[in-house]
């Protein structure tokens, strides 16, 4: 019997050993040397000649600090995430909602359909957007015109121009919120939801009072993880808007992006990167928190 | 029974109207890819090429000569950058992380639960902190501009990790026990019983990573240089940065990096859309 539970350990390690070896690898080890690079020069010079490289200390985060451009790509990745969030997380709710009424027909066909933005390439269908909301040709002001509404600039105006690309981060992410939603939606108690409609209860306190409170910790997960993702935010103003019109999209990723490959700046763009590891962690401590309040954990 | 048809009738018809608004934006990615150079380019903007037409794509994919040079967009070597890179980083990373998700759910070896907890613990790191870092050792190791660099952070798979660990675990242990008193050695149970019950968690986990491959794209920016070697959205990416105004051109492109990955998930949303219900539980 230890004979065979022997072996059955050393299987175990044959099986575990290579993944665990990229993780340290290709996440673990690289992420400890961020934060290291993130106290020393590294630009040019010391891609050339390793002799190069000096100890800075924090002087990296004291220039970061005192960047304007830092401070803007900040509060922009803020914008995304706040104006973000209620967007997509409405939309996919919107979506659950519309697609769970038990009188539709065809659903896994319209699922399915509505979910297809989500798998596709974010550069092509940013193409594909920024086409869309061009302001002489596109659909969009094309639509609006019909209604009345003259010509808008989406992606020129320094106004504009993160609600355009929000438009489309919503049109291609909502699809995946909507199908957790569902499934936490046929979840709820439907003879509850039946009572309160025979008691007289409208269609708002129905969703309010019944449907609400049971889907509430879903939808409250959900928004917290897309916090995350607007957080990581890069592609999108890469392809559309080049971090523009005016800086007006410089993102947080996109400005460490700059810093390290642009300018070799890699001292400066470990420092972003470890302002950026620290907003992460900070989003999942509070994620946790609200875990174990919810009971999801 | 009128009421409850007519309302049938009208939730179906709002589902169906905000599926046509959403995906209005690929088929209209179609449309115009067919239109003929410049079609776009109007307003009102027509939705409907007027006659359609395949030079947007045969300008977008074969090689031609300008002033005695030969020229193309280099989509056809991305398309096949791209299926090569998604096909071995889908079958590496297969390859490491089931056996592995297996062990972590039902073998039993020292450290099991700690390395598990460190697992979960390391899903906090956002993969783009290590980029830089990860770019400069592969730069020293001769990695950078090449497929195995692009393949290999790739593998460091700790969602697909739980992700099997989760499935593993409603396997019953007698099975595997019975198995293992009539001799059957750890290597043998895992390949002809575990791998047979967890084939289509296997498939799910192939579409994730196949999809998250060909679509990535920050990555393989960083570590490509040479034009040769670019993945089909770097590729797209740069193309369109230079003929952004050609309307018609890049929608073609659009729809080469996109079509073969929605036709993929059509034929396969099952998987798909089941996993992520299954993925998206807690356990």
């Amino acid at each position: 019997m230890t004979i065979r539970a022997h072996a059955g350990a050393r299987t175990a390690w044959v099986f575990v050993l290579p993944v665990l070896a990229a993780i340290v690898l290709m996440l673990i080890l690289p992420t400890l040397l961020a934060l290291a690079l993130s106290v020393t020069d590294y630009s040019v010079y010391a891609l050339a000649d390793w002799s190069n490289l000096r100890f800075v200390g924090v002087d990296n985060f004291v220039q970061l600090f005192s960047t304007p451009l830092f401070w803007r790509a900040l509060g922009n990745t803020a914008v995304f995430a706040i104006l973000g969030v209620p967007m997509a997380i409405g939309a996919s709710l919107g979506a659950a909602l519309l697609l769970n009424s038990a009188s539709v027909h065809w659903k896994p066909l319209w699922r399915v359909l509505l979910f297809a933005p989500y798998v596709t390439s974010v550069v092509a269908t940013a193409v594909v957007w920024r086409f869309l909301l061009n302001t002489r040709f596109g659909l969009l002001n094309y639509a609006l015109s019909v209604v009345g509404i003259a010509p808008v600039d989406w992606l020129g105006n320094p106004r504009l121009s993160i609600p355009a690309i929000l438009l489309f981060v919503t049109w291609k992410v909502f699809g995946y919120n909507m199908v957790v939603f569902t499934a936490a939606l046929s979840a709820v108690p439907q003879d509850l939801d039946e009572a309160a409609r025979l008691d007289g209860a409208g269609r708002w306190t129905r969703f309010r009072h019944v449907t609400l409170p049971a889907i509430g910790p879903t939808v409250l997960l959900a928004a917290v993880m897309s916090v995350a993702g607007f957080l990581q935010i890069f592609t999108e103003p890469y392809v559309m808007t080049l971090g523009g019109p005016a800086q007006s999209t410089t993102t947080v990723l996109y400005f460490m992006f700059d810093q390290g490959l642009k300018w070799w700046n890699l001292g400066q763009a470990g420092a972003v990167a470890f302002v950026l590891f620290l907003l992460i962690l900070a989003l999942t401590f509070v994620q946790a928190r609200m875990g174990r309040r919810y009971e999801w954990l | 029974m009128a009421v409850r048809r007519a309302r049938a009738v009208l939730s179906t018809l709002a589902v169906a109207v905000l599926t046509l608004l959403v995906i209005t934006p690929l088929l209209w990615m179609v449309t115009v890819s067919f239109m003929p150079r410049g079609e776009s380019g109007q307003f009102p903007p027509p939705l409907w090429p007027s006659r359609w037409s395949w030079e947007n794509y045969h300008e977008l994919l074969a090689r031609r000569l300008i002033d005695g040079a030969w020229f193309d967009y280099r989509i056809v070597p991305a398309i096949w950058n791209s299926l090569g890179v998604a096909a071995v980083s889908t079958l590496l990373g297969l390859l490491m992380t089931v056996p592995a998700g297996y062990a972590f759910a039902k073998l039993r070896f020292r450290g099991r639960e700690r390395l598990l907890q460190m697992l979960l613990a390391a899903l906090v790191v956002p993969g783009q902190v290590a980029m830089l870092p990860l770019f400069l050792i592969f730069k020293e190791l001769g990695l950078v501009n090449s497929y195995a660099g692009v393949i290999l952070p790739s593998l460091a798979g700790i969602f697909a990790v739980l992700f099997v660990r989760q499935a593993t675990m409603s396997i019953p242990d007698e099975m595997l026990d019975a198995a293992r008193l009539d001799g059957a050695s750890e290597a043998r149970i895992f390949v002809s019983i575990v791998l047979p019950l967890l084939a289509p968690v296997t498939v799910t986990l192939a579409l994730f990573m196949f999809l998250g491959s060909w679509n990535d794209f920050l990555w393989p920016l960083i570590v490509l240089a040479d034009q040769h070697l670019f993945t089909l959205p770097v590729a797209v990416a740069s193309i369109a940065r230079e003929h952004s105004a050609d309307g018609e051109l890049m929608m073609a492109a659009s729809v080469v990096t996109t079509l073969p990955v929605l036709l993929l998930f059509l034929a396969l949303q099952r998987f798909y859309i089941g996993g992520l219900l299954g993925g998206s539980v807690k356990g």
